[in-house]
């Protein structure tokens, strides 16, 4: 489990565009570097991010080692029912995490 | 000045200048065309906003966002055509995207121009670029 | 001979080398004015700055008491309570007769009143600790004591801030003072204040302490860097806080 930031608003109008921002603690290593005898520090990366809301899908995001270390990323979604707004990301070792926001529809 | 008393302080307090890996152009258009297939992108209607002047390589600001509707949209791709890699991100836009754009922190290995494409539910492509220097750090760890 | 070397090489990169001489001391200027508007931006916004990923973090840990025992919240109650207490760090300690950092602080809390195992000062749970104190004193002016029985230290911290270091033999005071605003390589030298840390930086990808951005500096230079506890990093520490009054604390802050 890595540390992960979510920036969501708790209530919304219907119809809403709201800004979702999320930070990740991950090192994203690029596989490009080597460590100090030489040798190349393998791949570590999160690959892919996918956000929803209420099952629809607002950001699918496929990533590459160009992606800064502790990923960040800000997109927008449009608020129509209460319910749950989920992400989900998997690393190079196949770990999938997934984390959760709620959001009230006055 | 002696020549190599410059020689001995300027290696140490700056790092060895090194040529990173670069993708060669080549690379590049393959792997734009991986995503994109043939379709040759037109300008206008995408923003690409990265800093012209870039402190640190390891961590550029950047966000692209296009005029239109999300469901006009498909995806944006982002590509760094002086990475060892030229592929930086796909970010793909569905039925609850409330605006076609996104913003994220990259690594750019050198001087060089980044390029957005953005990818219409039509399957036609628009695309902006921007050229950036990368300025070189000193006194690293 | 090395410092002629060093003068050439600042003037090779077009720096023009000031004579050392008593100057007038410019008003503090924090890294965060010289800093790209990119970089300003990552720090004015707590939902975009990476550091609060450690701050985040030691909301948790404030809170988490080990195996039954009392945790930070237990005593001092929420973060808020210590509002204004990283601005006096480091701070004199009777009993012990020196100043303690606000990382020691912590840690004589953590190994005496926790039962927990000292841990190195740049580990992440005294980062993310440190980050969350720091935080709650954002905003107030970083009013470490310097006179009365702060002064010995903050003089030995302004003797070792003149002293020049290593291999290139160069002072803080040097680059900090007489080249500060000037450029090395394309970077900026920035005054050099610690009025940020612990403080995300772009080069480490992490958040770091300031004895760690010392430890490059000194590295830098070619001098053999002071261990990760040494009364010289205390010492400095307090002189560089005089040395940037009327700076407010900004932890945790964001720098190339």
């Amino acid at each position: 489990m890595v540390r992960v930031l979510i920036n969501v608003p708790k209530k919304a109008h219907r119809g809403e565009v709201i800004e979702i921002k999320v930070l990740i603690s991950h090192p994203m290593e690029s596989g490009q570097r080597r460590n100090e005898m030489g040798q190349p520090i393998p791949r570590d990366i999160i690959h892919s991010f996918r956000c929803t809301y209420n099952n629809q899908v607002v950001l699918e995001a496929e990533l590459f080692p160009a992606v800064a270390a502790n990923p960040f990323l800000s997109f927008f979604a449009v608020a129509e029912d209460t319910g749950t707004i989920v992400f989900a990301f998997t690393d190079d070792h196949g770990t999938e995490q997934v984390e959760r926001a709620a959001i009230v529809i006055e | 000045m002696k020549r190599r008393g410059f020689l001995i302080v300027a290696g140490s307090l700056v790092p060895a200048i090194w040529a990173p890996a670069r993708a060669t152009p080549a690379e590049v258009a393959q792997a734009i065309k991986s995503v994109i297939g043939s379709t040759v992108p037109k300008p206008g209607r995408l923003k690409l906003d990265v800093p012209v002047l870039v402190e640190n390589g390891n961590a550029v600001a950047l966000s692209a966002s296009i005029d239109a509707l999300p469901g006009e949209v498909r995806a944006i791709h982002v590509f760094a055509e002086g990475n060892p890699l030229p592929r930086i991100g796909s970010f793909r836009f569905g039925p609850a995207t409330g605006r076609p754009r996104i913003a994220t922190r990259i690594r750019l290995a050198t001087s060089q121009t980044v390029i957005a494409i953005a990818e219409m539910t039509d399957g036609t492509c628009y695309s902006d670029s921007v050229d950036l220097l990368v300025t070189l750090a000193a006194c690293l760890e | 001979m090395m410092r002629v070397a060093a003068c050439a090489l600042m003037a090779a990169m077009g720096v023009p080398v000031a004579p050392i001489s008593a100057q007038a001391a410019p008003p503090p200027r924090s890294g965060y004015t010289d800093a790209s508007p990119a970089t300003r931006a990552m720090q004015d916004d707590d939902s975009v700055n990476p550091a609060f990923l450690w701050v985040q973090q030691g909301e948790t840990l404030w809170s988490t008491a080990r195996d039954g025992g009392t945790s930070c919240a237990g005593c001092h109650g929420a973060p808020a309570s210590m509002q204004g207490v990283a601005a006096r760090y480091p701070a004199f300690d009777a009993a012990r007769g020196r100043p303690v950092t606000l990382a020691q602080r912590i840690e004589l809390c953590r190994t005496e009143h926790q039962g927990e195992e000292r841990l190195d000062q740049d580990s992440e749970t005294l980062l993310s600790l440190t980050a969350l104190l720091g935080l709650q004193s954002r905003g107030m002016p970083v009013s470490v004591q310097q006179d009365g029985p702060m002064q010995p230290f903050h003089d030995e911290g302004a003797r070792l801030y003149a002293t020049q270091f290593g291999q290139l033999n160069l002072s803080c005071h040097q680059c900090h003072d007489e080249l500060a605003g000037q450029t090395l390589a394309g970077s900026l030298i920035p005054q050099g204040h610690a009025n940020g840390y612990p403080l995300y930086r772009l080069e480490w990808q992490s958040l770091g302490s300031l004895y760690r951005r010392i430890r490059n500096c000194l590295t830098g230079v070619r001098a053999t860097p002071f261990a990760p506890d040494a009364p010289e990093l205390i010492a400095i520490e307090i002189y560089l806080a005089g040395r940037g009054r009327g700076l407010v604390v900004e932890t945790p802050a964001v720098r190339p």
